[in-house]
């Protein structure tokens, strides 16, 4: 149902591979939420169970009676990223529901502007909407609001008892299945998404109410807490905030929860799309600078997996190795075509013989099964890629001042940037890496092996068989300390045998002798020789991937698209179509040298330019002279042909047409300060 | 000393630009000198607009914080005096036509362009001389107030006696105002332009702060007191406005087709996205109505969609979201609130997943749709995936309504579409100055309402109306306080106690003849919300009944 641009037979494959790759995306990523929620969320579980036992148990100490003024509460700190949060909340629900309690209620602070709203909201939530909107409204105007409060509050109370007590009538096992112990009365759970907003006046009410009947009513709060947790007790006064008992639970941290994601989207073989180097910068530049929110970064990621799809016909090819050998042979002339055009497969086809290339360029078939070859190449690349990236990650990250970055995701992007041996900071980082202490290089050894190991790629078990040579031979060099160590000692044995002068000096030569002579220990040539593989594996594996050829089908590359459709700036955009309009209007007349405007610039350009020269008010009758003033400079030969009152109308009329298309634009409004007179809204250029 | 500060200012805009400016100053002060002397006091206005006009082009500005460039009296000083090299020009251009068909290209300032009109035949040759010498000799003929210069001035013949003062006063401003330019020319007409730049960056940071608040500080703006009646010239009507303006060729109508046509290759591409979950907004200069009216009638032909003019004055979120109950849904009945509604519309969505709708609106940004409640709830319905929103904004400051929330909620997908169209349909019910109001309307209720009533309640309406014609010249009038309108009611023996007329201020505040407004101390102020020139008519009207 989904036309697109190019009218070849592999749209419809090509909408159906992209909908199947963004829905595994889609799952993945839901499923690194759920994996990185589900310590905060066990932690809450267990707050909410411990929180109501003492009602459970219905003793009637008198501790518990004072403690019961108290309304357990959970303060959810979840960071900045506020957009994210609701993801988190309704998964948060989900879990509460299956595993505490059926009564959950969730309140966001646009929905309550008082108390009686807060009041309705949470009553139609609780009770699933069993008050019907009609009927609480009769209510309403019968009652005075004090009344109506206390009225819902112990309706509310009813309805719980009503509830529990029908549970109980019930046989209870039916309804608490999913429930492990057995529950007489859960607790209500009253979720608070964004506390920071609620009018305190609300909250404090809220609270004070409704601390009078947490006896009756098992109430757990939560608050959902951008800032910081000090928020609580500059919102709500102490003797509110005494009424909570607060217990506080911290949510992990965006930028933690965006290197998982990119380590589970973009640093594995698993997916075939891929993101390019400046794409990726671009994305994570709108993260850490804009929003800090996750959910849009992953918006990018769709809007890059759309519009790869969309715009790269042989994305047709961008799916898992098995599909793909199927569609290449599938290949139509046309989309063969397309192959030959791609810049890296003509780079390809100039370094082949030239018979290979003649092949190349009028075979279709000799093409598809180069083709397949190359793209399994492809997928081969990657799978090195990403243990090799790993492996150096582990060198780099412990490395003084990180000058390949702390993250992965940064050496990741320097990697596609450009040969990454061939920068300073790699280089400088292996400086530092043959510095390393032997037990950090054993360790790091270590974590490599097991990348390696993990990793699926079979090209690695030389690799990993070298790796453990040289762990092997540190735990020798190991060994090898100990005996010198002896030896050393047995020398100073010696020194402190020999005292006279002329022997102590001589052995003192000899062991600076003998260490000069040795200059690098054996533990240090193994330093060395260790960082060279590492350099060597790097040089082999971490090859920029737009020197790969066919890259063009994987990698999507195109940033300004997708800065202009997720970071615009609408601002500029209008700033330049009003100062140079030469840049959308193609046409010689308004070419004009160094931003300046010409007069046969179309009618609002020259009035806002005209504008630009005015203070905060600008008199109309001078502007619409001095806009005639320009225009006819323009018009001047044919001005006295016309008759003038005629062309004056007309411009006059392109004037005010001009004025009040600029109203609309928000650079003036009318004044009722003087007369005929308009104040500007902006300042400077724009 | 303030104004060779503000000089400076200016100067620091961009060094460059105007030392290139200057030499064109001082070459066209030098032509001036055998010109008139009004010409002088005009170009040196028109010499500091190339100053003016170069800043904040470059793209990189357009967010700095940017001072005012010029003090708004010399600014505003600048836009008056544009009119009179142009009024004296004017007719010059029949002597020079095809100098006009030549030059636009190399001269994109309009002043400097007319003024070579004039002048560029003549005079080439002696620039040089000029140059050096030029300045000290002008800046002393400047300097003394010059009462010849005044008396020959264009617009005193067309302004009343006091506007003439204040011109003098203003044409003596621009004077002082002038020596500077001519002063720092002095200062780098040699090679040390560098230093200058030096200097004049230093001053910049310094100044910059206070340039903004000095600026902003003096609440008295300084503009010509000319007002559009003095004009001689009708004011156009909404209709007549229309008939001209489609008479008028559209200008680069061709370039703007082609515009148009890249925006619509696009169209496929955004239903695709609007089916992905996301929605799409339209920025750029240019009325993007028609744009997004092809992309309905090319694209959603067959598919549910309501189409929303933002732009329209009595719009509100309200009656979008009834046209969706009513008119998508099907469902009869009202709603306590907007968003009781909205959950309904939300919980019918979800239910039924068959249901799809496109939502276009023109105009997200108008002033009926800005407010925060009504984008929140708009953003809510576009939240949901099977309603698509594509939407146009044309504001500058049309993102800032949006936070972070709303808009992770309309999940947007920002398009540039530049068209240059006009704004025809967007601007027609923009209540602009210079459109003159009909008032028919307004008029023809006023006498019907009041032929039906007593003579006694003409009569109240007629005192206050007079009375609001009479301070029709104070633009702080707040109204006729109810107490003296009272009084004056009594004298008149129109009523004879203060709730007879209550009654009867009632009955037209009923008809909506009246306004009630309390002021500051408390007191009840009325006032007839018609325009002055309408209420003229009426009495007049009723004058000759």
């Amino acid at each position: 149902f989904v036309e697109r641009n190019n009218d070849s037979e592999d749209a419809e494959l090509r909408f159906v591979t992209c909908q199947s790759l963004w829905n595994q995306i889609k799952s993945e990523t839901e499923q690194v939420q759920e994996d990185l929620n589900k310590q905060l969320f066990d932690n809450l579980v267990s707050f909410l169970r411990r929180s109501h036992s003492e009602f459970q148990e219905k003793t009637t100490e008198w501790t518990c009676r004072m403690k019961s003024r108290e309304i357990p509460t959970a303060a959810l700190v979840l960071g900045v990223n506020v957009t994210d949060h609701d993801l988190t909340f309704r998964s948060l629900s989900e879990v509460l529901q299956n595993n505490i309690t059926p009564y959950i209620a969730f309140l966001e602070a646009k929905d309550c502007p008082g108390i009686k709203n807060l009041m309705q909201k949470l009553m139609g939530q609780l009770m699933n909407c069993y008050v019907d909107v009609d009927s609480l409204e009769d209510e309403d105007y019968v009652q005075v609001s004090q009344n109506r409060i206390r009225c819902s509050m112990t309706s509310l109370t009813n309805w719980y008892e009503s509830v529990t007590k029908k549970t109980d009538s019930e046989t209870p096992s039916k309804k608490r299945t999913s429930s492990s112990r057995d529950w007489q009365s859960p607790p209500v759970v009253v979720i608070f998404k964004d506390m920071e907003s609620f009018t305190t006046k609300v909250l404090q009410d809220f609270i004070v109410i409704s601390s009078q009947h947490i006896r009756e009513l098992p109430l757990v709060l939560i608050f959902g807490i951008a800032t910081s947790p000090m928020i609580i007790h500059s919102l709500l006064p102490h003797s509110v905030s005494s009424l909570l008992c607060i217990e506080l639970f911290q949510s992990l941290s965006c930028k933690e929860h965006l290197s998982t994601i990119i380590d589970k989207l973009l640093l594995t073989a698993q997916f075939p799309f891929k993101l390019g180097e400046k794409v990726l910068q671009v994305l994570i530049n709108i993260f850490l600078y804009h929003d800090l929110s996750v959910q849009n970064f992953i918006k990018g990621f769709q809007l890059c997996v759309v519009e790869h799809f969309y715009s790269q016909p042989l994305s047709v090819l961008c799916c898992q190795p098995v599909d793909a050998k199927k569609r290449v042979n599938s290949l139509s002339h046309d989309q063969c075509e397309n192959i030959r055009k791609l810049p890296s497969f003509r780079r390809y086809v100039e370094r082949q013989v030239s018979e290979k290339q003649i092949a190349l360029l009028t075979a279709d078939n000799f093409l598809k099964e180069v083709t397949q070859k190359l793209l399994e190449d492809l997928h081969v690349y990657h799978e090195n890629y990403v243990s090799v990236l790993r492996c150096l990650h582990v060198f780099t990250s412990s490395l003084p001042k990180y000058p390949l970055g702390k993250q992965i995701r940064e050496l990741h992007c320097a990697c596609l940037e450009n040969r990454v041996w061939e920068t300073e900071e790699y280089e400088s980082s292996l400086q530092l890496a043959r510095m390393l202490n032997k037990s950090d290089l054993v360790t790091m050894l270590q974590q490599c092996v097991e990348i390696f190991v993990s990793s699926s790629g079979n090209e690695f078990d030389k690799t990993v068989e070298r790796l453990k040579e040289f762990l092997t031979q540190f735990q020798k060099l190991e060994a090898e300390a100990f005996q010198e160590q002896d030896v050393s000692i047995s020398s100073q044995k010696e020194l402190q045998k020999k005292t006279d002068l002329y022997h102590l000096q001589k052995t003192l030569l000899e062991l600076k002798e003998s260490r000069r002579s040795k200059k690098l220990t054996k533990f240090e040539m193994l330093r060395f020789e260790v960082v060279d593989y590492i350099d060597s594996l790097v040089r082999n594996y971490l090859v920029p991937a737009d020197h790969k050829t066919l890259h063009e089908i994987v990698y999507f590359n195109t940033a300004s698209v997708l800065r202009g459709h997720l970071n615009a700036a609408p601002r500029i955009a209008l700033h330049t179509a009003l100062n140079n309009p030469y840049y959308y209007l193609k046409n010689q007349a308004l070419k004009s040298d160094g931003g300046r405007i010409s007069n046969k610039a179309p009618d609002i350009c020259i009035v806002y330019k005209l504008h630009l020269e005015c203070g905060r008010l600008i008199n109309l009758v001078d502007w619409l002279e001095a806009f005639s003033t320009v225009v006819m400079a323009v018009e001047g030969p044919n001005a006295d042909a016309a008759s003038s009152d005629q062309v004056d109308d007309i411009i006059h009329a392109r004037f005010i047409r001009a004025v009040s298309e600029l109203e609309l634009l928000g650079f003036i409004k009318p004044s009722k300060r003087k007369t005929d007179h308009v104040a500007r809204l902006t300042w400077g250029g724009c | 000393g303030i104004k060779v500060r503000k000089d400076k200012t200016q100067l620091t805009v961009s060094v460059k630009r105007f030392v290139k400016k200057l030499e064109n100053i001082s070459d066209d002060e030098a032509q001036e000198i055998l010109e008139e002397k009004n010409y002088v006091a005009a170009l040196g206005i028109c010499a500091q607009d190339p100053v003016g006009n170069g800043s904040g082009v470059s793209g990189g500005e357009v967010y700095s914080f940017q001072t005012p460039k010029r003090s708004s009296k010399m600014a505003e000083l600048a836009a008056e005096l544009a009119q009179t090299p142009g009024q004296s020009v004017a007719p010059d251009h029949s002597e020079c036509p095809e100098k006009t068909a030549k030059t636009p290209q190399s001269s994109s300032k309009y002043m400097f362009l007319l003024l070579m009109h004039v002048f560029s035949l003549q005079l080439q040759s002696k620039k040089k001389e000029y140059v050096a010498t030029t300045p000290y000799r002008l800046r002393k003929r400047l300097a003394a107030p010059d009462p010849y210069l005044e008396s020959e001035s264009e617009y005193s013949a067309s302004c009343s006696e006091e506007e003439d003062e204040e011109d003098q006063k203003e044409v003596r401003t621009v004077l002082s105002g002038r020596k500077t330019p001519a002063k720092t020319k002095t200062l780098s007409t040699p090679p040390p332009r560098n230093t200058l730049a030096k200097k004049i960056k230093e001053d910049k940071m310094s100044n910059l702060v206070e340039e903004y608040f000095e600026a902003h500080s003096s609440s008295k703006v300084l503009t010509s007191d000319r007002t559009l009646q003095k004009l001689q010239k009708r004011r156009l009507n909404q209709q007549t406005l229309h008939d001209i303006l489609k008479k008028a060729p559209l200008a680069y109508a061709a370039e703007i087709k082609e515009l148009n046509q890249q925006h619509e290759f696009l169209f496929s591409k955004w239903k695709l996205q609007l089916h992905l979950g996301f929605n799409i907004v339209l920025y750029g200069l240019g009325s993007k109505r028609d744009l997004l009216e092809k992309f309905r009638t090319s694209v959603l032909q067959d598919s549910v969609h309501l189409v929303v003019n933002g732009y329209f004055p009595s719009i509100t979120v309200r009656s979008i979201l009834n046209s969706i109950t009513e008119e998508v849904l099907n469902h009869i009945g009202t709603f306590r609130s907007p968003l009781d509604q909205l959950e309904f519309i939300i919980k019918r969505f979800k239910e039924d997943s068959s249901l799809e709708l496109y939502v276009l609106i023109h105009n997200l940004d108008s002033q009926m749709l800005r407010g925060e409640r009504s984008q929140q709830i708009l953003a809510q319905l576009s939240s949901l995936p099977s309603i698509y929103l594509i939407a146009s904004i044309d504001h500058i400051n049309a993102p800032l309504m949006w936070d972070q929330a709303k808009l992770s909620l309309y999940n947007w997908l920002w398009y540039e579409t530049t068209t240059f169209s006009p704004y025809v349909e967007e601007t027609s019910y923009e209540n602009s100055l210079l459109v003159q109001q009909s008032g028919s309307l307004a008029l023809s209720s006023l006498t019907h309402v009041l032929r039906s009533l007593t003579l006694n309640a003409r009569g109240i309406f007629r005192l206050l109306a007079q009375y609001q014609l009479e301070n029709k010249d104070n633009p702080s009038y707040p109204g006729l306080s109810f107490q003296d309108f009272y009084q004056q009611c009594r004298e008149a023996f129109l009523v004879n106690s203060d709730l007879t007329l209550r009654a009867q201020l009632t009955e037209f505040r009923d008809h909506k003849l009246i306004r009630t407004k309390r002021g500051a101390d408390g007191v009840e102020y009325l006032l007839i919300p018609v325009d002055d020139s309408t209420l003229t008519d009426f009495l007049e009207k009723e004058d000759e009944d």
